[in-house]
């Protein structure tokens, strides 16, 4: 078997080339780039169900995860990836990231590339920190949440959650209800869903909703209680209190009355509906336990797709800059 | 003595636009003992003193220089620089910012006080002077601030600063939040007729944002500041200089930046207020939309903002609301750029760029001619901070700058004088290029020398 048979048997579809060495975000790629993705990610699926959960696609490869906030699922789930595909990882925590503390940004990246990554997967509390790195350093950069930006693999998941359980996303009518304003995640669910075809709702107050927001592809309501009937998808934020700020509403019990997703609620929605969250939960306030753990509940499956979800991105981008370099497979 | 007494220049065949004196023709210039002598036709004044075509006269030596095609203009002021000293001299100092200063054409700046620590005191309006007289370029004056420590809670020395020769006072880089404190600030100062001048931001609207609140901080994910942080501060102020005796204290806003303060200025000037304001290049020539690469030499405040602020600068211009071109020369090191957008500090730096980049801005569409352009950088600067300046009048000290009106030439920040390079003009190409610049009769550059 050919170096490349052996990849396409790995991923389970035919190899094209894929010219992105980095992972900046979903606003630029192509609904084609996106689904190319997802296919890759349903053959790394696949592998995780083998015996051997192991391909050496990576192998001799140093993934550094970078990570400036708090992140539990995320890092681990790319550490996973990482060594599913065989490559070697390691763990780089800085939480305090101000730069009057310390290293800056580029200083901490050009160290960590002095001593030979190869992929950085970094998380970080400033819009545009991976795409700093990406113009300074060699190494591939995937983005692992960046401020309220975008989180590009949480919305990969999601939308690769929403098309493994109902085929695709054409025709879909998917809320994302929660803080808008703050939250990186409805921003690249936005991208990857409106490109694959669906028709997306931001729901919140308006006071957690970012400015110019009607020039996005996307419809805004302050009202669960409208929206609730007519979605095919709900997907909860989480509420930051870390990146709140101010007083955006009274009281977390009148944030619950109004967009809590409640059992009451979803007696309303659609029998199907799929309930979705990125995680971690605030048990009770945007989301009853009930509802939660409930029959829609797919927030498990998310967790379980990340880790083919980022598999596939580090393969995909370790491709790339292979590509580049000259190297063929 | 100075050096220069004695010597006499002659600058020929240019033309010359002098606005104070409604001078807009060909015509020759003579400076002799750092001041005008004569602005006239060199015929008339060769006929009085034959020596001036030979090179000499009275015994002392006459520099000629030949302005033929090009513009010859009273000095040009920028009352907007910050040269970083005391306090942060590896970005600038007053020696590098000066000569920066007349590189662009600039004979006269005005120093912002938010140094570290801040202009607030007499001895430190004094340091500002002996470095400038030290450095030997361009005119350098400075405001200082109106509170201490630029606090914005009790008001500084603006009395013993006023007598050291201040220019005006600001907190700049900040907006005085208290209306109170605001409304003090004016009423003290009525005692010195003085110009108070605002960095209009309300920081409880501005709240952290990096960049202008709209659909480019949206899908960048950073955190806006909406232009309502400006107007709020802005019309605040207007109702402040409302309380003012007429003809005691003026009120000037730095940079203005949006659709929403050309209207509230254009309203107070119609009161008859004694309101000015200023406008940056960067506010007629940039749009939020340069952000959407997190290139953070596009990070400046106030923000750059959408297409119709722009526009609404560009009108206001055309219609003569605005008083004041200025470069809010701000200049940082790389180091300090190569950061995220959190975490980098504002400011463009644009000193020796800013006559070119005002020409694409405002002449090249028509907006305004050079006459206008050149009286909003000498005499109408000059009036707002009170100087005796930015006209070439007889017997006044000689500031001069030379103009090539048709050369273009590509920006190239390598070449800067001033000690930092943040500027994202870099590459572009730019018509309007500053020859020569003399200062109390002194050449003092020469794109020819360097």
């Amino acid at each position: 078997m050919s170096n490349k048979q052996k990849i396409e048997n790995d991923i389970g579809h035919p190899f094209i080339e894929w010219k992105r060495k980095h992972l900046l975000g979903l606003r630029e790629l192509s609904a084609e780039e996106i689904t190319y993705i997802l296919d890759t990610a349903s053959g790394f699926e696949q592998l995780s169900a083998r015996a051997v959960k192991k391909a050496p696609t990576l192998r001799g490869k140093l993934v550094v995860n970078l990570f400036f906030e708090d992140s539990t699922r995320t890092r681990n789930s790319f550490a996973l990836a990482a060594s599913r595909l065989s490559a070697d990882v390691v763990e780089f925590t800085k939480k305090d990231s101000s730069v009057s503390k310390g290293e800056t940004l580029l200083d901490t990246a050009r160290n960590l590339e002095a001593m030979g990554i190869d992929i950085v997967v970094i998380r970080h509390n400033a819009g545009g920190a991976p795409t700093l790195l990406s113009k300074y350093i060699n190494a591939c950069v995937v983005n692992a949440g960046d401020g309220y930006c975008e989180h590009p693999t949480q919305g990969l998941l999601d939308v690769y959650t929403i098309r493994k359980l109902r085929g695709t996303l054409k025709g879909l009518k998917i809320a994302i209800v929660g803080d808008i304003t703050h939250s990186r995640v409805a921003r690249s669910d936005l991208w990857a869903m409106t490109k694959l075809g669906a028709e997306v709702t931001f729901v919140g107050p308006p006071t957690l909703l970012p400015p110019k927001i009607e020039q996005l592809p996307v419809k805004i309501s302050y009202s669960l209680d409208d929206v609730i009937e007519k979605v095919d998808v709900i997907n909860m934020l989480r509420i930051q209190f870390e990146r709140l700020g101010g007083n955006p509403f009274p009281s977390v019990r009148e944030y619950s009355h109004y967009f809590g997703l409640t059992v009451e609620r979803m007696k309303r929605a659609k029998p199907d509906i799929l309930v979705m969250h990125p995680g971690p939960i605030n048990r009770g306030l945007e989301i009853e336990s009930e509802v939660a753990d409930g029959k829609n509940s797919v927030i498990l499956q998310q967790v379980t797709n990340g880790v083919a979800v980022r598999m596939a991105v580090l393969f995909l981008v370790n491709q790339a800059a292979a590509q580049q370099a000259g190297q063929t497979l | 003595m100075n050096k220069n007494m004695g010597n006499e220049l002659l600058i020929k065949n240019g033309h010359v636009i002098d606005p104070a004196n409604r001078v807009n023709k060909k015509c020759d210039i003579l400076i002799s003992d750092e001041k005008f002598v004569e602005v006239g036709r060199i015929s008339s004044l060769v006929a009085r003193r034959p020596s001036l075509e030979r090179g000499t006269s009275h015994g002392s030596r006459v520099t000629v220089i030949d302005a033929t095609g090009k513009l010859v203009v009273p000095g040009l002021i920028d009352m907007h620089v910050h040269f970083r000293e005391p306090g942060d001299e590896e970005e600038e100092t007053i020696a590098s910012g000066s000569a920066a200063a007349v590189a662009g054409g600039f004979t006269s700046v005005v120093c912002m006080p938010n140094t570290t620590p801040p202009i607030e005191d007499e001895t430190d309006v004094e340091y500002v002077h002996r470095k400038a007289r030290k450095a030997r370029k361009t005119h350098v004056y400075t405001m200082g601030a109106i509170t201490k420590g630029r606090e914005g809670v009790e008001l500084a020395e603006m009395g013993f600063m006023s007598q050291a020769g201040a220019v005006g006072f600001t907190d700049d880089g900040r907006g005085v939040q208290d209306p109170a404190v605001m409304l003090r600030a004016l009423k003290y100062a009525q005692m010195f007729n003085v110009v108070i001048a605002q960095h209009c931001q309300d920081n409880r609207i501005a709240g952290s944002g990096v960049m202008n609140a709209g659909y480019y901080s949206t899908i960048l994910g950073l955190p806006g500041q909406d232009g309502l942080a400006e107007e709020a501060m802005l019309w605040r102020d207007i109702q402040l200089v409302k309380k003012i005796k007429p003809g005691t204290v003026r009120y000037h806003a730095q940079h203005i930046s949006t659709a929403g303060s050309v209207e509230i200025i254009r309203a107070a000037k119609k009161q008859g207020l004694p309101v000015t304001c200023e406008a940056t290049p960067h506010h007629l020539l940039l749009t939020e939309k340069c952000c959407a690469e997190y290139d953070t030499n596009y990070m400046v405040n106030p923000p750059l903002r959408p297409e119709k602020d722009i526009e609404a600068l560009k009108e206001a211009l055309a219609d003569g609301l605005i008083d004041a071109l200025v470069t809010d020369h701000a200049p940082h090191l790389a180091s300090e750029k190569e950061l995220e957008f959190l975490a980098a500090p504002f400011g463009i730096a644009g000193l020796e760029c800013a006559l070119g980049l005002y020409v694409k801005a405002l002449i090249e569409p028509g907006i305004i001619d050079w006459p206008g352009l050149i009286r909003l950088m000498t005499e109408r600067p000059a009036k707002i901070i009170g100087v005796d300046k930015g006209a070439m009048t007889k017997g006044k000290q000689a500031d001069v700058t030379i103009i090539d009106p048709d050369a273009e030439y590509k920006i190239d920040v390598n070449k800067f004088r001033s000690k930092s390079k943040n500027c994202p003009y870099h590459g572009w190409k730019v018509k309007g290029k500053v020859v020569t610049t003399i200062v109390g009769g002194e050449i003092r550059f020469s794109a020819e020398t360097g």
